[in-house]
């Protein structure tokens, strides 16, 4: 039997290569962000006037919000494609290999973890360069921080994405997905607002069970020095979604056939 | 002797309530290409899918070489190659890095890149290496696919419905490819078709499968020789004379009048029409025509189930899903 590592390692590759060879990809996962961040970043900003907490600009506030649903956005679409390799046939020559069900998810995880979070990054870097998170306030362990926080959130929706294409099999789903959950969990998570004690209750308790918000906070926390809860119960909260849905989606994998 | 390459014996499949294979039993030897043929729905992909371990078993046994297919999954999986009824290929990447994966997920890595560019040879894709799979022709993707099946050196090859959907020149060349396979490495192959041409041209022995069930298995020409042979057609106009005269002969297992003349079933036509040219001779009767027809596998299926392989209800619908999934 094949090992687990150069399993993983193998699925991995696959996804490297077919993200390269697609531009529109590319464009559309970095580009998406950056028209939000335009749009309604200095919208609202403007709008409003808003200043989130003393001396941060809105803009700097909405910026890590952005991030992270790039990572949302990217790896949940990720975990949801392996419908398509079921549609396509794929899947079956995935399966019929002497590797184990563990390393399919695994490789999975890996390979859209690391296209995530390299878009992210480049958003990051953006950014950067436009100023619209000063300089002053970058840090070598906030970016290792923010790039942990990246990598646990990724590694959980990709999960999230694989369970739920192991239990819907088809893609008019889809649709509903994107509508009741993705863009609710987007809304939730602090991406935009702060989520604080001036929201109503139930909001605020919504929010406290969307994963991202943990992740936004985390990775806002990092780079900008604001966040609700402190670094470390952001990263229990992050870690814990990740061992929980990670683990979720290899079981739900042990069983799957190839139907 | 050759040695059993596949045991299956008394397998079952159940979905819900509905028995997709109902118990099944079989033996394959060591470089032979046996096919399972039936209809569509007659439970071919589900048994091949059990055997290569990517579907669950109700009951029942598989022995491949030895290995427990149901006990010990990732032994049977290193054993075996196979290439789906659906096109299993991804579509973004090239020919070349779709071998190559199939290579790294079953740990080739001695000679890999020899490998791969001999088993593209081997099915004439040798300078398409590069090009992006979705690029290919239904013809060119199966031929991919039976090469990558190839790659890992698997004792026993699946092919299930290897050339459905395809043109008959393109099927020709497939077939040539399975019968090098099977004469160069002595590879054991076990395809699935509806095609009764297919089965006859290219298996050694075939078990005719109906409704979860194998009704009859033999090599092909057991099969159709257990119709009772050939059919001669006689076209004369002193059909009663001709007909006193052949009557009792031993080469003659029956015969009957039809409108213009006899109709004559024998072992071996092809012997017993000159026999019969003399005999109408020597007694001055002429003959306007004589026809001949072997029986075929269709005959065969007929007979056996009561009904053509081709008039199968289930045929359209599982022709959709085929192409629905090649959009």
């Amino acid at each position: 039997m094949t090992s687990t590592l150069d399993a993983v390692y193998t699925l991995w590759l696959r996804e490297m290569k077919r993200f390269m060879k697609s531009r529109s990809r590319m464009v559309g996962s970095g580009g998406q962000p950056l028209i939000w961040l335009a749009i309604v970043g200095v919208g609202l900003g403007s709008a409003f006037a808003l200043k989130v907490s003393g001396s941060i600009p809105y803009l700097a506030f909405v910026a890590p919000g952005l991030i992270g649903m790039t990572i949302l956005f990217s790896s949940i679409f990720a975990g949801v494609s392996v419908i398509w390799d079921r549609q396509f046939g794929f899947l079956k020559e995935i399966l019929v290999a002497p590797i184990s069900r563990l390393s399919i998810v695994l490789g999975k995880i890996a390979g859209s973890t690391t296209i995530a979070v390299l878009t992210a990054l480049i958003i990051l870097v953006i950014v950067a360069v436009f100023g619209i998170i000063p300089l002053s306030y970058f840090t070598l362990q906030g970016i290792a921080a923010a790039i942990l926080f990246m990598v646990l959130t990724s590694a959980t929706f990709v999960a999230i994405g694989l369970i739920i294409a192991a239990l819907i099999n088809n893609i008019e789903s889809f649709q509903v997905l994107i509508n009741f959950l993705v863009m609710p969990m987007f809304f939730l998570s602090g991406a935009l607002f702060p989520i604080s004690a001036a929201l109503p209750v139930w909001l605020d308790g919504l929010a406290h069970i969307d994963p991202l918000f943990y992740a936004i906070d985390g990775i806002r926390g990092s780079l900008i020095h604001f966040s609700t809860y402190p670094l470390w119960i952001d990263g229990i909260g992050t870690a814990a979604c990740a061992v929980i849905f990670v683990g979720a989606a290899a079981l739900l994998f042990k069983r799957i056939e190839g139907k | 002797m050759a040695s059993n390459a596949i045991e299956v014996s008394r397998l079952v499949k159940k979905f819900g309530s509905f028995t997709a294979v109902n118990g099944i039993s079989f033996k394959v030897r060591e470089g032979e290409i046996f096919g399972l043929l039936g209809p569509n729905g007659a439970g071919k992909t589900t048994t091949i899918s059990m055997i290569a371990t990517i579907l669950s078993h109700t009951s029942g046994s598989i022995e491949l070489y030895g290995v427990d297919v149901l006990r010990a999954k990732d032994a049977a999986r290193q054993l075996i190659g196979i290439v789906f009824q659906d096109p299993s290929l991804d579509d973004e990447l090239t020919a070349w890095e779709n071998l190559d994966f199939h290579a790294r997920l079953y740990s080739v890595k001695e000679n890999k890149r020899k490998i791969i560019s001999d088993v593209l040879e081997l099915v004439g894709l040798g300078d398409k290496a590069d090009k992006q799979v979705k690029t290919f022709s239904g013809g060119m993707k199966r031929r991919l696919e039976i090469a990558r099946g190839f790659i890992h050196k698997p004792r026993v090859l699946f092919l299930d419905e290897p050339t459905l959907g395809l043109d008959p020149q393109t099927r020709r060349n497939i077939w040539e490819y399975i019968r090098k396979l099977n004469r160069e490495h002595r590879l054991t192959i076990i395809l699935t078709t509806h095609y009764l041409e297919e089965a006859d041209m290219l298996c050694d022995r075939i078990a005719i499968i109906d409704h979860g069930r194998i009704i009859r298995t033999g090599t092909p020409e057991a099969l159709k020789t257990s119709l009772g042979g050939d059919v001669v057609r006689i076209g004369t106009d002193k059909k009663k004379k001709l007909y006193r005269l052949l009557k009792g002969r031993s080469f003659v297992k029956s015969i009957k009048e039809s409108h213009d003349g006899l109709e004559i079933s024998t072992e071996d036509g092809s012997r017993v029409i000159p026999v019969i040219a003399k005999v109408a001779d020597s007694n001055n009767i002429r003959i306007d025509y004589t026809t001949m027809k072997r029986p075929s596998l269709e005959d065969v299926f007929i007979s056996l189930t009561g009904r053509d392989i081709r008039e199968e209800g289930a045929d359209s619908d599982a022709q959709w899903r085929h192409f629905g999934g090649r959009k």
